[in-house]
């Protein structure tokens, strides 16, 4: 039991937990033909049948019961207002399997030629009252039903009166917002904090807009909208949910990383050693000084930025993206590029760190402007 | 007719009950019809749906229960209101006073879960939505309206979660806060904000950025309080009333419930 709980406090460190799940990521939800051949030899499809839901439930279970058995799982799993992420858990697996099973029932049926399961014949329609009404009066009651049962089982959390000289450490935000405080770790807040989050908002919004995909509308489907599906699940559930999930469980005292089965120790020392990409090239790789002129001293981090944002683009559309540039046209295809690659910009900021200690590609900190 | 009529269909044919609902009991199917068009709420829906269109499997039902849980949150927290004063002095003992000396003091646990409760099932339903391409034309409109109310939820969640006034609610608004400290041009530690100035003067320093402007002071304190409290309990649930009513407004407008065609 012991090597066990020591094994799922290593494998849950994000640079190992991320790097799995980024690397299993495109076999499971397949964005294009060459991984789907993988995904059906792999037998991933399997997730998303009965036997794949009670296998990862079992799995989700099994965790629980051996967590709640352990003082330091127990403590974080059952604080009061982490219960909900718990559920969470469980709430989003359901919902993601429910939609791939149907989906993945649907790209059959259309590709032997007939309608998905949704479509009944237009002419033969229901009243809503009683169908729908009932639906959701039963809906209305389970819900009450459940809230009461969760409001009398588990008292709202209450702490000590507010003390402003007296910070709790960790001192988390809001489960919801754990996913920016977590980001914090890898950009400064003017970047986690204000300008992804716009990107989120704006790049939400924006989905409608540049999914020129309009057919496939109505009815679940995977495989013929695979693009935009595999992108949209990986930026909402495996960034910002896991992400969440990642503050929420595997944070402790000084936002330093904490296994489920560790205890949350004030002095757990991580030694930081990060240093700047000016740094990194002009004194370790060149071994002369920082140059005075600020431009000058950025300079390699403007290139890769610039880099990134300009020349990536026209080259994805030559290369991985020919086709999508070709049916989208250069605006929309700007504007996805441009989403995409800020959102891949996490994954890849978080690389640079584990394996360079990078801190900023270009840090201006004379302007509080650190990317 | 010689069948002596029982009490419910006497009260259904009573003129009371014609004058409230004007179509009857509904049994017959033009009633039933006309029992939806007649209710203001009920004319939310249309009268008849396409028979995926009722399935649970197909819209999950998450918001309409997303819309359960806002009419649940907006009535508890009336009630909560009654006890609550949002001041330093008074707010945590209030909070207290709550649970120990109202009777059946689950109000706030109410409150509390279900705030939770809705903003999963805001993110559920948007997943839903997606995964069913739903947000697609004649619809794409709606989604955006769709994701403002995401963001309106977690805004609300968000200023609600200061008013106990505890070291939870305090640190964690301070950790969100501080955030908006480094918007760019518009918070003191933000990139571009010393360029908004006219030789010594700075325009966007500690008590006069966008910060300062959430909280009504540089720290999270008693006007803090006050500002997130009618943000928590009018400003906000006024706004998302607005999108609501648009969103369901389109909902119908956009051709009812999407489906295959
Ligand atoms: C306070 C939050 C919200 C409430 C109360 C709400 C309520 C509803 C309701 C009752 C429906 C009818 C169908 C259904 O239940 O699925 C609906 C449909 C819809 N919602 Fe929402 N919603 C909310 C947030 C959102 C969000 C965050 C999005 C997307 C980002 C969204 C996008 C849509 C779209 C596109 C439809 C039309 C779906 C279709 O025709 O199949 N809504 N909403």
């Amino acid at each position: 039991m012991v090597e066990l709980k020591h094994f799922i406090n290593g494998i849950s460190h994000p640079t190992v937990i991320l790097t799995v799940i980024l690397f299993i990521y495109p076999f499971i939800f397949p964005p294009t033909n060459w991984f789907e051949k993988w995904n059906k030899r792999l037998k991933f499809d399997f997730f998303w049948t009965k036997k794949g839901l009670i296998t990862v439930y079992t799995f989700f279970i099994g965790f629980m019961i051996i967590g709640v058995q352990d003082e330091n799982a127990k403590h974080i799993l059952l604080k009061p207002d982490n219960v909900p992420i718990v559920g969470l858990l469980f709430l989003v697996h359901f919902f993601l399997w429910l939609s791939m099973n149907q989906g993945m029932k649907n790209d059959k049926l259309i590709d032997a030629g007939e309608k998905p399961n949704e479509y009944h014949d237009p002419k033969d329609k229901v009243l809503v009252w009683p169908d729908l009404v009932y639906i959701e009066l039963i809906a209305l009651v389970l819900l009450m039903a459940f809230l009461l049962v969760w409001s009398i089982g588990l008292e709202a959390p209450l702490e000590q009166p507010a003390n402003p000289t007296n910070s709790p450490n960790p001192a988390k935000a809001p489960w919801y917002f754990l996913g920016l405080q977590e980001m914090l770790v890898y950009f400064d807040p003017w970047l986690a904090g204000v300008v992804f989050p716009t990107l989120m908002i704006i790049g939400l919004m924006a989905i409608p807009y540049i999914d020129i995909n309009r057919e496939v509308s109505g009815f679940y489907s995977f495989k013929h909208r695979r693009i935009a599906a595999s992108i949209f699940i990986f930026g909402w559930l495996w960034l910002w949910i896991n992400l969440i999930m990642v503050g929420t469980f595997l944070r402790g005292p000084n936002w330093n990383f904490f296994g489920p089965f560790e205890y949350w120790d004030l002095h757990k020392l991580e030694v930081l050693t990060n240093i700047n990409l000016s740094d990194l090239i002009y004194i370790k790789l060149l071994g002369v000084g920082l140059p005075e002129n600020i431009l000058l001293r950025e300079i390699f981090g403007f290139i890769v930025f610039f880099g990134y944002f300009l020349i990536m683009p026209p080259l994805l559309a030559k290369t991985v993206f020919k086709k999508l540039h070709q049916s989208m046209g250069n605006f929309k295809y700007g504007v996805f590029i441009f989403l995409v690659l800020s959102m891949v910009a996490l994954p890849i900021k978080m690389y640079l760190r584990w394996i360079f200690n990078l801190k900023y590609i270009i840090a201006i900190p004379e302007f509080f402007l650190n990317i | 007719m010689s069948k002596k009529k029982n009490i419910f269909q006497r009260l259904g044919e009573s003129p009371v009950w014609k004058s409230i609902f004007r179509s009857g009991v509904p049994r017959t199917r033009r009633q039933r019809m006309m029992s939806v068009l007649n209710s203001v709420f009920l004319h939310l829906h249309p009268v008849r749906l396409p028979r995926h269109a009722v399935k649970l499997k197909f819209t999950w039902c998450m918001g309409g229960l997303t819309f359960f849980l806002y009419l649940v949150l907006t009535i508890t927290g009336i009630l909560l209101m009654f006890y609550y004063r949002p001041t330093v002095e008074y707010a945590y003992t209030d909070i207290i006073d709550l649970r120990e000396q109202v009777p059946l003091g689950i109000m706030r646990e109410i409150h509390r879960w279900g705030a939770h409760a809705m903003v999963i099932t805001v993110w559920l339903h948007m997943f839903r939505v997606f995964m069913t391409g739903s947000y697609k034309p004649p619809r794409e409109f709606n989604w955006v309206v769709g994701v403002i109310l995401l963001f309106l939820t977690l805004l609300l969640s968000f200023t609600g979660y200061l008013l106990p006034w505890d070291q939870l609610a305090i640190w964690a608004v301070t950790v969100g806060t501080n955030m908006a400290r480094a918007t760019p041009f518009l918070g003191h530690e933000g990139p571009g904000a010393a360029l908004l100035s006219l030789g010594d003067i700075n325009f966007v320093h500690a008590a006069s950025d966008i910060r300062f402007a959430l909280l009504g002071g540089r720290f999270v304190g008693e006007s803090a309080l006050l500002r997130f409290y009618v943000l928590h309990c009018i400003g906000l649930p006024f706004i998302i009333m607005i999108f609501m009513a648009v969103h369901f407004w389109r909902v119908r407008k956009d051709g009812g419930i999407s489906g295959p065609t």
